[in-house]
């Protein structure tokens, strides 16, 4: 037992919050040992993303935090309750939480409904009502597992995990086992899911395309041990994290539609320090629009009024400059107004010309803005 | 008149016999059956190799033993003596716990196999559920195995039905307490009534080729391995 598990003293504690650190290792099925070992808050705000290779230890920590695998050594607690510690295991069913599988989060012998009623207490119809309508899940309710589609299977187990009220709600990586078609189909119901619950969402994936749409905030995890974590917009911006399954660098712009162009389909997306205009996404004023920008798509001007097709050209300041002298191109670092920040790839012969150094003033010329819906 | 009275007495004794056995065997295996399915105990190997015992000796050698064990003197004997109840060798009742050792692997085989091929899968997500070990136990692991339940209990009753060497070592030959069917078949062809004998006998075979019907029946149905014995 190692001897940092002792209780810290608690610091200013967000209601809900989990804290985990957690020792387990353990012999693999092919042979050697696997060890995790971390130490983590999960807010109650968000969904927390546990992005990491297949190998890495997600599912893993997550079934330490449900209590189906007992870590050597875990201090836990969810909202001030302990769940672990030197003396005390809470067993699974005690913990109240809500846990999607892969595939097979639904009792096969069980119809739809008996399912999201199975080991609860009768008698809250109207939220069962509320959950069934939210997912749309009605027509679903007499059949059994087997008769479902691998999203409308989803779809129930989400309902279920609603149903349950928990005080943690894990994810294991619930779109792997569908289709393309499917998994834009379940999306929406995935981003939905912190408006309607208010205790912490751990989702383990290995899709940046993911990360980039559901996260607010992101574990990173290598070999069992927690090699990031942050918001999202650090972790892409300090490069931790990819913006896109190919890997490549950008940032995620958390946005609100503020207006509508309906003569060039364009709509007006306001994000912390300004609007931009992208393509009309066809959201109601007021809706929530994540964007990706990917570095590639930034280049970097000193003119003012630039005669281009550019739409968005963005008043930054440049924070620094990541370059290496064996490399064509760099990395620069950009903010634009208080706290939006933005990555652009340029070459080194450009930074060069333009003159760029930390607090140069610029404009960003945003090529392209991909929507995540 | 199918069957004379000596031989529908036999019949009656053989289902009572057969019936008491496997509902005292799904009592004792199912359990049994779900310590061998989940256990990491080193105790499995040994556990399980003795429940299968059956499978392979020769059914004089168990009737031996449970003769010594069921006599005044054995463990068994010494035990029912002093609950009052006398020596059990040569009564309904020890040919009760005869069948119940004999039939064990036919009824615990099925049921280990059905639990072992549900996984942990359904058992995890109950437990997120909220769902305690014993209501995990009744309301997911029972209900998902029932297939290994319906071939055990129809195996566990056939062989029971089915067995001559055991009852005739522990129980004798006492019309309406221990002639079961098969020793009863086995009077009649010693005695040369073999008209009466075939009456019994072509009834087992109907019998046995109608449970077997069923249970390989079930076995495509339900895609279960209830008779992969020895695994």
């Amino acid at each position: 037992m190692r001897a940092d598990l002792q209780p810290r003293i608690p610091t200013v504690q967000a209601p809900g919050i989990l804290q985990a650190r957690i020792f387990y290792t353990m012999a693999q099925p092919a042979g050697g040992r696997f060890q995790l070992d971390l130490d983590a808050e999960i807010p109650a705000a968000g969904i927390t993303c546990v992005f990491g290779a297949s190998g890495s230890g997600k599912t893993t920590l997550l079934r330490c935090l449900a209590g189906l695998d007992r870590p050597q050594a875990a201090r836990l607690t969810v909202d001030g309750e302990v769940w672990q510690d030197e003396n005390h295991f809470m067993a699974t069913h005690l913990r109240r939480i809500g846990y999607v599988f892969q595939d097979s989060s639904l009792l096969p012998h069980l119809s739809a409904r008996r399912n999201l009623h199975y080991g609860r207490d009768p008698g809250d119809g109207a939220d069962t009502a509320d959950a069934v309508k939210l997912l749309g899940i009605e027509h679903l309710l007499d059949k059994f597992p087997r008769q479902l589609s691998g999203g409308e299977r989803q779809r129930v187990a989400l309902a279920r995990a609603l149903l349950s009220k928990p005080r943690l709600l894990l994810l294991d990586e619930p779109l792997s086992a569908l289709d393309v078609a499917r998994k834009q189909e379940l999306l929406p119901y995935l981003q939905n899911l912190p408006d309607e619950l208010d205790c912490p969402i751990v989702y383990v994936t290995h899709s940046p395309d993911e990360v980039a749409r559901l996260a607010a905030h992101v574990l990173v995890l290598d070999h069992g041990k927690c090699v990031a974590s942050g918001s999202v917009t650090e972790l892409m911006v300090s490069r931790r994290l990819p913006v896109n399954a190919a890997g490549e660098s950008g940032v995620v712009l958390e946005t609100t539609i503020a207006g509508h162009d309906a003569d060039w389909n364009l709509a007006e997306a306001a994000y912390a320090d300004g609007r931009m205009l992208i393509p009309d996404p066809g959201v109601a004023m007021g809706g929530l629009v994540r964007l990706r920008i990917l570095a590639r798509d930034i280049s970097l001007s000193h003119a003012e009024e630039a005669h281009s097709s550019i739409l968005n050209r963005l008043p930054a300041t440049v924070e620094r400059i990541e370059e290496s002298p064996d490399t064509a191109m760099c990395m620069v670092h950009l903010r634009v107004g208080e706290s939006t920040r933005l990555l652009s790839r340029v070459s080194r012969k450009s930074s060069r010309r333009l003159g760029l150094a930390p607090g140069s003033e610029i404009y960003a010329e945003i090529k392209s803005v991909a929507i995540l819906q | 008149m199918m069957f004379s009275p000596d031989n529908l007495q036999a019949i009656w004794l053989t289902l009572r016999l057969a019936t008491t056995a496997t509902l005292l065997l799904l009592l004792i295996g199912t359990p049994l059956a779900w310590w061998l399915a989940r256990t990491h105990s080193w105790l499995r190997g040994p556990v399980a190799a003795i429940v299968a015992l059956p499978l392979v000796l020769p059914p004089t050698v168990l009737g031996f033993y449970l003769l010594l064990a069921l006599a005044p003197a054995g463990p068994i004997g010494q035990l029912t003596g002093a609950l009052g109840l006398g020596s059990l060798a040569f009564t309904f009742e020890g040919l009760v716990i005869g069948s119940i050792l004999y039939s064990l692997p036919f009824v615990v085989q099925p049921i280990q196999n059905a639990f072992h091929a549900m996984g942990d899968g359904p058992l995890e997500v109950a437990a997120t559920f909220g769902a305690g070990p014993w209501q995990r136990f009744f309301t997911v692991a029972i209900p998902l195995a029932r297939p290994g339940f319906i071939s055990g209990s129809i195996l566990g009753f056939a062989h029971t039905v089915g067995e001559f060497g055991v009852v005739l070592m522990i129980g004798g030959n006492i019309p309406g307490e221990t002639r079961v069917v098969s020793v009863q078949i086995y009077e009649q062809v010693e005695a040369l009534q073999f008209g009466e004998a075939h009456w019994l006998a072509g009834s087992m075979v109907v019998f046995s080729f109608l449970v077997l019907l069923i249970v390989y029946g079930s076995i495509r149905r339900h895609a279960i391995t209830g008779m992969r014995f020895g695994s």
